[in-house]
Order: C-alpha cells, then sequence, then structure tokens
C-alpha cells in the first residue's frame, strides 16, 4: 500500500479530521470496511474529534419522524400531554448509518435532502461483501471523502486521536482561509480529466483544501492543500486514468458525449493543472481503477459516483412501515400500529359512545396493513443464445423484446436483466435495471456468432436470480434457445456432456422454484429445446418467426398465466 | 423540514441550465401550464435551481393565519369558515418539499392528534397539500416515490382539491399546486400517468465547458465564503426578474393566440404522434407566457420552436426501438412542420 504512495490508513485519519474541521461543508465520510478493529479505531475516534457536534448513529430504517421529528406517541400516553420528539436534524447533527449499502433510495433521497439543507453530515459505514454491494450514489456524490479500507493490514491500522486543539483552531482560522482563482481551476480541470461529472467533487474538493490549510495553520491555500484534497477527493471518484491513451470507445466517461472530450483535449493545452497536483492524483488512484472502467461499461455508472460504480436500487424484502388500509382477507394487519393509531383517539371516541363494552375503541380508519417492500418486484432474466446455430436476427429480436418488455414493465415495477451466451462463456451484458436508459446503453453492442455454452448461460442466470433472491425479489427466467447445446460447462466441446450439464442446470433453476419460459427460436421446434423446457420446469414456446412485439407478447401473457 | 441555510442561492447566479431557469419561469407567469420535470445527472444542479425558486418568486396575498393560503376574504376553506378572515397579508410564493419518506398523513393532512388528546377535540392538521396551495411542491428523486403516494398527488391535481375524511370529520380544500419533480433516469423511470402530469420536462447535465464549470464552482465558493458581498448582486438580478414574472403575468391576457399559431401546435403534435389534447394546450400556453415575457404581441413559431422540447419530449409515446433520443425526435418534427424557413 505504502508502496503506491498512498496509505488508505492515513487517508482516514486525515478525513476524519478535515470532516471534524467543516463537518457540514464536507458532508462526510463514506467508508468502506468490514466490521473489525481497523473500522472500531476509526469509529472511536469520530466521536471525540467532532465535538461539540453530536454524532448520532441511525439505521437503515429510520423513519421520517424520528429524523424531523413528530409526536412522541408512547411519551404522550404515558404523560397524558404532547411530547414532542425534535426529531435527528432538528439541529445540526453527525449522523453514522452502518450498513449504508442497505440503504434504500428513499433514505438516500432523504438524506442527501438534509445533507443540501446543511442540517447535517454523515458518515456511511459501507460493509459491502460484493462489488455490486455499495452505498446509493445519491449520498456518496454529496460526502467529500470515499475511503475504502477492505484489505488493510491490523498493523497498519494504530489507533489514534485528533488533535482537539488544533481542529478548533482550525475551525476559528477557516472563515478566513483564502483560495486563488487558479486553484479552483486546478480542481476543476482535474475533475474533468478524472471522468467525474458531478460538480458536487471540485466544490468539496475545494472547501477539503480550504479545511486543510486551516489545519496547517495558514489562511492561504497552497499546492500542498490542494494535492491532499485532489487525492482525498477527487481520485477516489475517478473514472478515466488522467494522461493515459485511454480510448474513447472503451472509456465511457460519464454521460459522455464525444465533444466533451475533445474539448477537454483543448483545454489541455491551456490550463494543465500543475503536475504536483497530477502526480498527487495519480498515486492515490483506486489500484482497480481500471477494472472499474470495465465494469462502469456495464454497470453504466453515471456521474462520478466513483467507488459506488454499483447502485443498489430499493428492493429487499425488508418490511415497509405499515400504512391505512382495508382488511380484505389477502393483506395482514399490523396490530401494532394499529393500536398505536387507535390510542389517541380512544377519549374522544369513550365522549362519543360512553356506553360502548369495549376496552379499546378501534375503527376502520385505524387499521394498519403490513408491507413488504418486495411484493411487487420482479425480475425478469433474459438469457439470449447469441450463438451461430440461433440466427443472429434472433438476436435483433430478442434484444427488441427486451426493450418493449422494460418499455412495458418499468409501470409494473419489473426489473429486468440480460445475459448472452456464446463462444464458450456466458456474459451479463445488463444486470439487473428498470432503467430504458441503461438497458439501451448496454443492448446497442451485443455481438453474436460462435458455439452453444447452454450451461455457462443457465448458470450466469442462476446466479442472478440467487442474488435476485437474497434481495427479496421474485426471479423469473426466459430462455431464448434453440436448446442444441454443444460447450459443456468445464468449456470443452462435447456435444452430450453440454447437454448433460444444461439439464442438469436446469433443474437447479426448477427446484429453486424459478418460474421459466423457454422459447424455442429455432426454424422448426425441436426436441432438444423441449427436453431443456422440462428440465426446467418451463413453459416451451416454440416461436420460429418471433418478431420483437410477438416475442414480448407472448413472454407477457404466459408470464400472466404463471403469476 | 429544518432550514438552517436562510439564504438560498440566488435564481439568477445558476451557471447556464437555461432550459429549466426557463421553464421555472414560465410556470410562474402561467401556473396553469403545469409543472415541471427536471431529469438528469447528479450534481447538475437540480434541486439549487428548485431551491432558489422560493426566494425569486414573487410574494402571494392571503389570509392572515389561514394554513391553507386563503386568497381573498370570502373564500371558503376549513379554517375561514371557524375563524373569519380580518386581513390580508403578503406571504412568500410557498415551495414546500415533499420528502420521498413522508407518510400519506403529512401529505394530505390528518386530525391534530396533540388538540384530539389536550382538549378532545376534532381538529384537522393540514397537511403539506395545503401548504403548497397556491405555490410549488417540490419531490426530488420524484421517481422513487411510492406508489400509493403517486396516486394521491394524481388524483389531487386532477381535481385541484383535497378531501379527508378521518374520525367522522370530513375536510376539503382547495389544493392547486405547480408540481415540480427532479431525478436521475438511470435510477428507474416515472410512470406515464405522472409524467403527463408536468407540463414541461427539462434534461439536466452538468456544464461541459470547463470555464463555465469553474465559473459554477466559483460562485458557489462566494456564496460559501462571503454571502454579504455575493448575494447583493445577485439579489438584485432576482428582483429585476421578478419584475419581468409580474409585467410577463399582467401581459398574459393581451399575447394574442391566432389560429395560425394554434394549429402550428396541432400539426406538430400530430407530427409525434403525442397522445391527448394536453400537449397541446401545454404548448401553447407555454409559448404564450413565454411571448409575454418577451414583450411579443402574438405567439410566433419562434416561441413554439423555443418551447416546443419541454412542452413535448416526455409525451412522446415511447418507441423503445428508435434509438433517437426525444430531443432528437422533437427536434426532427420541428423541421418537418416548420420547414427549413425561418421565421424573419
Amino acid at each position: 500500500m505504502t508502496d503506491r504512495g498512498y496509505d488508505p490508513w492515513r487517508a482516514a485519519k486525515s478525513a476524519l479530521t478535515l470532516v471534524a474541521v467543516d463537518p457540514i461543508g464536507l458532508g462526510g465520510v463514506w467508508l468502506r470496511a468490514q466490521a473489525g478493529p481497523a473500522r472500531d479505531r476509526w469509529r472511536a475516534a469520530l466521536a471525540p474529534a467532532l465535538a461539540p457536534l453530536p454524532v448520532r448513529r441511525i439505521a437503515t430504517d429510520v423513519s421520517e419522524e424520528q429524523l424531523s421529528g413528530g409526536l412522541d406517541l408512547a411519551a404522550t400516553l404515558a404523560a397524558g400531554r404532547p411530547v414532542r420528539d425534535k426529531g435527528l436534524l432538528a439541529e445540526p447533527v453527525l449522523l453514522v448509518l452502518p450498513m449504508a449499502e442497505r440503504a434504500s433510495a428513499q433514505l438516500a433521497a432523504r438524506l442527501g435532502m438534509a445533507l443540501d439543507d446543511d442540517a447535517a453530515a454523515l458518515v456511511a459505514l459501507d460493509e459491502g461483501a460484493a462489488t455490486d454491494e455499495a452505498a446509493p450514489s445519491a449520498l456518496a456524490d454529496r460526502l467529500a471523502f470515499q475511503i475504502d479500507l477492505d484489505g488493510l493490514r491490523h498493523v497498519d491500522a494504530l489507533p489514534f486521536t485528533v488533535d482537539a486543539e488544533a481542529v478548533s483552531a482550525a475551525r476559528d482560522r477557516l472563515p478566513d482561509v483564502k483560495v486563488a482563482d487558479d486553484a479552483m481551476k486546478d480542481l476543476t480541470v482535474i475533475a474533468v480529466r478524472l471522468g467525474v461529472d458531478s460538480l458536487r467533487a471540485p466544490i468539496l474538493a475545494l472547501r477539503t483544501a480550504k479545511a486543510a490549510c486551516a489545519l496547517a495553520g495558514r489562511t492561504d491555500v497552497s499546492e500542498e492543500d490542494l494535492a491532499l484534497s485532489a487525492q482525498l477527493v477527487l481520485a477516489p471518484r475517478a473514472l478515466v486514468v488522467p494522461d493515459e491513451d485511454v480510448g474513447d470507445d472503451d472509456t465511457p466517461a460519464p454521460d459522455t458525449p464525444e465533444e466533451n472530450s475533445a474539448e477537454t483535449d483543448d483545454q489541455r493545452s491551456q490550463d494543465i493543472p500543475s503536475e504536483i497536483l497530477l502526480d498527487a492524483v495519480k498515486s492515490a488512484l483506486p489500484p482497480d481503477v481500471l477494472d472499474r472502467l470495465s465494469h462502469a461499461s456495464t454497470r453504466a455508472n453515471q456521474s462520478g459516483a466513483g467507488h459506488g460504480a454499483s447502485r443498489r436500487s430499493a428492493q429487499r424484502g425488508r418490511p415497509l412501515p405499515s400504512r391505512r388500509g382495508r382488511l380484505d382477507g389477502r393483506s395482514r394487519i399490523d396490530l401494532t400500529a394499529t393500536l398505536r393509531a387507535a390510542a389517541p383517539w380512544q377519549p374522544l371516541r369513550r365522549q362519543e359512545t360512553p356506553n360502548a363494552a369495549q376496552r379499546v375503541l378501534v375503527r376502520g380508519d385505524d387499521i394498519r396493513l403490513r408491507r413488504r417492500e418486495d411484493r411487487t418486484d420482479r425480475l425478469l432474466v433474459f438469457a439470449v443464445d447469441a450463438s451461430g446455430s440461433t440466427a443472429l436476427a434472433r438476436l435483433a429480436e430478442a434484444k427488441g423484446a427486451v426493450e418493449i418488455l422494460l418499455a412495458n414493465a418499468y409501470a409494473k415495477r419489473d426489473h429486468v436483466a440480460l445475459i448472452a451466451f456464446r463462444g464458450d462463456t456466458a456474459e451479463t451484458l445488463l444486470p439487473p435495471t428498470r432503467s430504458l436508459t441503461r438497458a439501451k446503453r448496454c443492448l446497442s453492442g451485443l455481438p453474436g456468432g460462435g458455439a452453444t455454452p447452454l450451461a455457462a448461460g443457465l448458470q450466469a442466470a442462476l446466479e442472478q436470480t440467487e442474488t435476485a433472491r437474497r434481495r427479496g425479489m421474485s426471479p423469473s427466467l426466459i430462455l431464448l434457445t434453440d436448446g442444441r447445446a454443444n460447450i459443456a460447462l468445464d468449456g470443452t466441446a462435447d456435444r452430450s456432456k453440454a447437454g448433460e450439464d444444461a439439464q442438469r442446470l436446469g433443474r437447479v433453476h426448477a427446484a429453486n422454484g424459478t418460474s421459466s419460459i423457454v422459447i424455442d427460436a429455432s426454424r422448426r421446434p425441436q426436441a432438444p429445446a423441449r427436453d431443456l423446457a422440462a428440465s426446467l420446469d418451463a413453459e416451451y414456446l416454440p416461436l420460429p418467426r418471433a418478431d420483437a412485439r410477438g416475442l414480448s407478447a407472448a413472454v407477457t401473457s404466459a408470464m400472466s398465466r404463471s403469476a | 423540514m429544518s432550514r438552517t441555510a436562510p439564504q438560498p442561492f440566488p435564481f439568477s447566479a445558476i451557471v447556464g441550465q437555461d432550459e429549466m431557469k426557463r421553464a421555472l419561469v414560465l410556470t410562474a407567469i402561467d401556473p396553469s401550464i403545469g409543472g415541471v420535470l427536471a431529469f438528469g445527472d447528479r450534481g447538475a444542479g437540480k434541486s439549487t435551481a428548485v431551491r432558489a425558486l422560493a426566494a425569486l418568486l414573487p410574494p402571494i396575498q392571503a389570509v392572515e393565519g389561514c394554513p391553507y393560503n386563503t386568497a381573498t376574504l370570502d373564500g371558503d376553506c376549513p379554517h375561514c369558515r371557524e375563524h373569519p378572515p380580518q386581513t390580508l397579508v403578503e406571504r412568500p410564493t410557498p415551495v414546500v418539499d415533499l420528502p420521498l419518506g413522508a407518510t400519506e398523513d403529512r401529505v394530505v393532512g390528518a386530525l391534530d392528534i396533540e388538540r384530539a388528546l389536550t382538549r378532545g377535540e376534532k381538529a384537522f392538521e393540514p397537511g403539506l397539500l395545503a401548504r403548497a396551495h397556491r405555490g410549488y411542491l417540490y419531490i426530488d428523486e420524484v421517481n422513487l416515490l411510492e406508489d400509493h403516494l403517486v396516486d394521491l398527488l394524481l388524483d389531487v391535481a386532477a381535481s385541484g382539491e383535497n378531501v379527508v375524511e378521518r374520525e367522522g370529520l370530513s375536510i376539503r380544500h382547495a389544493a392547486k399546486f405547480v408540481l415540480v419533480g427532479s431525478g436521475n433516469p438511470e435510477e428507474g423511470e416515472l410512470r406515464p400517468q405522472l409524467l403527463d402530469r408536468f407540463g414541461l420536462s427539462v434534461e439536466v447535465s452538468s456544464p461541459k465547458d470547463v470555464s463555465e464549470r469553474v465559473e459554477v464552482i466559483r460562485r458557489r465558493d462566494a456564496y460559501d465564503t462571503d454571502p454579504e458581498t455575493f448575494l447583493p448582486p445577485w439579489r438584485a438580478a432576482d428582483a429585476e426578474l421578478r419584475q419581468s414574472i409580474l409585467a410577463a403575468r399582467t401581459r398574459l391576457t393581451n399575447v394574442a393566440v391566432e389560429d395560425a399559431a394554434l394549429e402550428d401546435c396541432a400539426r406538430l403534435c400530430l407530427a409525434l404522434g403525442s397522445d391527448g389534447l394536453r400537449g397541446e394546450l401545454t404548448l401553447m400556453r407555454a409559448a404564450r407566457a413565454l411571448a409575454a415575457f418577451e414583450g411579443k404581441a402574438k405567439v410566433q413559431r419562434a416561441e413554439l420552436r423555443a418551447v416546443a422540447p419541454s412542452a413535448l419530449r416526455h409525451r412522446l409515446r415511447r418507441d423503445p426501438l428508435d434509438e433517437a433520443g426525444s430531443s432528437a425526435r422533437v427536434g426532427r418534427a420541428l423541421e418537418e412542420v416548420f420547414g427549413e424557413a425561418r421565421e424573419t
């Protein structure tokens, strides 16, 4: 780590100290780390450093009432007079959000609003294990620092405390810190060259440089402050390696109109930021930046959320706040919530019906129903045979069908994923999404031809459906193939083994309870696809001349039958 | 809502984003245009523009102490019926944030638990819809809004009235507001019914030009560090804009919309295959508001051209197989209908 000139633990310490100097201005820290001594030590230093700003922990299911306040019902009933709860955001606060990777998009938006209002700062503790689990980018974008402590050795993470006096002196000095116009330009240009589109990044970088300057006991922002800030704020968001000739075709610069990069090229000659800055940034570029670039093409990570390259949607099977409703035999009552809703009205109702025999007077209005988030979330996994044996035209039709299904589906809250298999591998072209924008981008470059690794395709589909199920979605599989597998799971070109592998994986899908549809794409309906459908326990749809619209209609009707 | 920043960033100081700013100004001139939907990148200044709106808009006249923003002394609202109004006061045009996690009670209003407990009275506590009456209701990340809230908003937006029935009380009050939504399309699409409710839609992206980006940073920094110096000139610019909006409002009724312009609207919508009359109506109203803003006597093709993308791009029938973006499709239709010849 240190040999790259960038030490994550030192960065984590600097970030904490800088946030202590200007918590509201900098937004906070997104700390990606597994629970462990390093994270514990960092957290232990947090509250004393930020004092007098209160540090409060919130959970991912924090309610609107807890945040913005309301009537504390339990206390009110106990005291017999209204007791108000001020809410966490009543005064400036630093919120600590553990398991930030599980935060719903709604919570992210709510916290984003608090950050925008300068009502709070946030430390998002991201424990995401897989790379596709990360804090929502709506949050990451608003926090100055993104620090990754994964892979840090414990011996490197020594306990530390923040020098409270220095911080307090820096806070006093901060309003007097001046920054040269060129410095603003430098930070902006570097952000552009790193492919960071969001304008929040350079703004946060500027504030970081000022905090660093104040901390160093100066009032004029120096090269050194800028370097530190570029390293801490801009480098982790990088989507492009500056100065290295990465062609535009495979560089998904965020929101990438080509004229953008051309323009940047023009600018390069005019406003070359100082070499020191650029070197600082380069040394701090995350080791996986190139890796992320290749991921970005499938993830279509927009607007430079940096590490938050992946985004989770709000789909988990966690319970939602119950809401008012009518018992219709299908829904379940939330008894506690119902009683809570009824409680305040008891004296009033007692006045109105003095002779009522019931201990508790419950009215229809009080009924609260349990809701779960996964109630309508469905994932349609398309596994498309892009091999030579399935005519190339099919592929275009499948692409069209996915887009049409997606366009129809978003109102029903369906998600769509697309897997293509050909040659000797299967590739997830489109991770689960509801966004037509992303779908179009991913679908446009789907190639075809080669052998038929059916089993690999089924295995990729299995990964998708299992992930979806873990997130509380109910996955369905739509397999478009002629069923003539000729590449086995281990990559050998053995027709009979390939067939067996496919059958076996089909049975796993069936055992998982994934509802499936096999669309036979061959010119004439054939046995292999039908057998495959049997092992998948799937609906079999021979569609020798499927066009995009026909296909989507067939799937829609089959899905509604199986639902 | 906690608002510690008493001075929002000035509207006039927002760099670029002309389409969004124009859309907001047009709805301020003629609220019947409907709402504004701003879709685009993170950190491009969507929320900043909406939050700046409150300080820009001309104040409204309302009954003193009335939580429903009733406009006249003889107005009919649950509050004024009980407390006959005495005086009218000026208050800022409301710009109300609707947080995604808001409960239904918070949005439509609910019985006041405090009064029920302390005084044994049934009293209605107005919700966000009441506060937003005659003003703006802003939903950030509108595409993530829960379905039942969307249904509720559609219902109220269609009727202009909020009806709540609780504990045997039935409350009904006017709730006419301009809906402003923002969001990032990568996180999910908007239901077509809600999409259609927005009069204008704008696509927002962060400025690509480096000097423009630097200017954003510069102004933001000046706002943060030295508001006393930074704000006054921009507040003056805002005040000037406010005067133009007021002037445009008075001119609005005098702007002629001739048959030729109406026909242009119809042909444009037909060429785009956008369903419903709402598109035509919005297009006409937006063009008229623009003409009023620019001091023109009648609506001409220049105005139609200028507002057509905003008024129509979200109403196109979705054709997933057409690769062109909706803005391009509107552009194409404009060329088709109006021809190459520009007006002189």
